[in-house]
């Protein structure tokens, strides 16, 4: 690697991570200082302590822990099911079914908006957490996964847990589950930072702020027409991000990793 | 007993499956032939009066060569951008795990969060990037409210939250490509241009093309950022479809048209999705 290039890489980086530096400057600095760069500015809270009065974060945050958990659990139940059920069934209708699947991962829910909002509607479930958390809960790409790793797992296994007298969900439970983890791991954290940050479909079938999660309520308080100043906005986005930056920082290289693994299966 | 076995694991999944993509997508499709009912008057079938609406719809036509700019204005340049980022990260750099952690960083972000930073960036006068272009005595600009630029700023902002997300399958793929390649063309004195031409980037094929068809789904269901920054505005230029769906839908209420709309979008994704079928069927042979 030549210097030419060391040097355009971490120019690079520079540039992309400027927009989030550039944020935390404007939220920790009087409004007065937003645009201008004054290495000795004041620093000051007083931004965050206005976004956090301007909008409920406390409720948006307990929503937004309640949608990812609720779909987090449902999803590696779900999944895991079928994923087994696609590994070592040979059931009638198997390959069809498998390809019915797989249709989900490019006509995702939040392409389906008007279809799922009347279903919603029908189901009594509009402004429900549990309406937002639905369409995504049997996940096609958790299912592929899953069952990919379920059949790179020796069958010698499973036999020998059989003949000690195992029933299907026993072996499911004791040898598949733990065998998976690593999936599992990179499952729930592509699973989690996608729902957490999802926009759409929670907007459509939320409107109340008992039910808003972080981002819909981010998209309220961030609107051009409310008002807010800049600084502000900052603060307010730097919040609603905060937990899941610090998760990122924390352990970015089972991040990395979860997202590289997920990838190539 | 197999057969009873697989359809019951399958069942709980297969219920949400059916009642929230295949039922919702074929009720669309039944949808887009009937009027949108009111109270007074219920929907009735009407054959293909909102195809022909559809065709006279300048709108529409104006969101689909949208949504062409937009796909074709962040796919390529995303990718490319991508693979560099993997093959500099992948390499020995200084202080390379905070180079990655840079580059991946805007993935973790919500689209509406970044939206809201990058609208700053954007704003006239007081904006970054008037205060930059003003270092060069450009005049001020309102980059989202002319249709001649917006399109342009939400295309940059979309690549920089995706080119990092993008540059991960890089890596994983450049990871588990065999070493010995590299010392051997390093024996015989190959250029790196000329292994990275000859040998990396055909091995990389089967990556770009899986990278390919995501960042196309992407740009079709990737709307979040509207919501804040244009409003599909001004004038439309920046509308994308799945956009139009929700406006048509839940702004102006028209159901119907909705669905003939979202038929349209399904039609196209499901494109990709034979696509897709067909490169995992062929496995993507390299030559």
């Amino acid at each position: 690697m030549t210097a030419v290039e060391k040097i355009a890489a971490w120019l690079l980086a520079i540039l992309w991570v400027s927009p989030l530096l550039y944020a935390f400057w404007a939220a920790f600095h009087p409004p007065e200082f937003a645009t201008t760069f004054e290495p000795l500015a004041p620093l000051t809270l007083a931004n965050f302590e206005k976004a956090w009065g301007y909008a409920p974060f406390p409720r948006h945050f307990l929503n937004t822990v309640m949608l990812v958990t609720m779909i987090l659990g449902a999803q590696l139940v779900l999944c895991t099911l079928a994923g087994f059920a696609f590994a070592r069934f040979d059931f009638a209708g198997r390959d069809i079914a498998f390809a019915l699947v797989l249709l989900q991962l490019m006509i995702m829910p939040e392409v389906l908006i008007v279809e799922n909002y009347r279903t919603m509607a029908r189901l009594g479930l509009v402004d429900t957490i549990l309406g937002i958390g639905l369409p995504y809960m049997a996940s096609a790409f958790g299912i592929f996964l899953l069952r990919q790793t379920f059949k790179t797992i020796p069958r010698e296994l499973e036999e020998a847990a059989r003949v000690e007298g195992c029933s299907w969900l026993g072996v499911l439970w004791r040898v598949y589950v733990p065998l998976a983890r690593p999936t599992y791991l990179a499952y729930a954290l592509v699973s989690v930072s996608y729902h957490w940050n999802n926009f759409l479909w929670p907007l459509v079938v939320t409107n109340s702020v008992n039910t808003r999660p972080l981002t819909v309520g981010l998209a309220i308080f961030g609107a051009p027409e409310s008002g807010v100043d800049w600084s502000v906005i900052s603060a307010g986005t730097l919040i609603a991000v905060a937990p899941l930056l610090v998760a990122f920082l924390l352990f970015q290289r089972q991040f990395m990793q979860s997202f590289m693994q997920a990838g190539i299966k | 007993m197999k057969h009873v076995y697989g359809w019951l694991l399958l069942t709980p999944a297969a219920i949400l499956l059916v009642g929230f993509t295949h039922y919702p997508a074929v009720a669309t499709l039944a949808d887009s032939f009937f009027s949108a009912g009111t109270a007074l008057r219920p929907s009735r079938f009407v054959g293909f009066d909102n195809y022909a609406a559809l065709a006279d719809d300048p709108v529409f036509w104006q969101v689909l060569k949208n949504n062409f700019w937009f796909a074709l204005g962040t796919i390529p340049t995303s990718i490319a951008l991508a693979l560099l980022m993997a093959l500099w990260v992948n390499a020995r750099l200084p202080g390379r795990a905070l180079v990655r952690l840079s580059y991946f960083t805007p993935t973790v972000l919500p689209m509406i969060a970044v939206a809201n930073l990058w609208l700053y960036f954007y704003t006239p006068q007081i904006g970054l990037l008037d205060k930059v272009t003003g270092l060069f005595g450009v005049p001020s600009h309102n980059w989202l409210g002319n249709p001649d630029t917006v399109m342009g700023c939400v295309i940059a902002m979309t690549i920089w939250k995706e080119a990092g997300f993008f540059m991960i399958f890089y890596l994983a793929a450049l990871q588990s490509l065999p070493p010995e390649l590299e010392e051997a063309a390093r024996i015989e004195g190959a250029s790196r241009g000329y292994f990275f031409w000859r040998v990396t980037f055909p091995l990389l094929m089967p990556t770009t093309l899986f990278v390919l068809v995501n960042a196309t789904i992407n740009s079709f269901k990737l709307v979040d950022h509207l919501f804040i920054l244009t409003k599909g505005g001004p004038d439309n230029a920046s509308n994308l479809l799945l956009y139009y769906v929700y406006q048509v839908a839940f702004s102006y209420l028209d159901t119907a048209y909705a669905a003939t709309l979202t038929v349209v979008l399904l039609t196209l994704l499901a494109a990709f999705a034979v696509l897709q079928f067909r490169m995992i069927e062929r496995r993507v042979h390299y030559r």
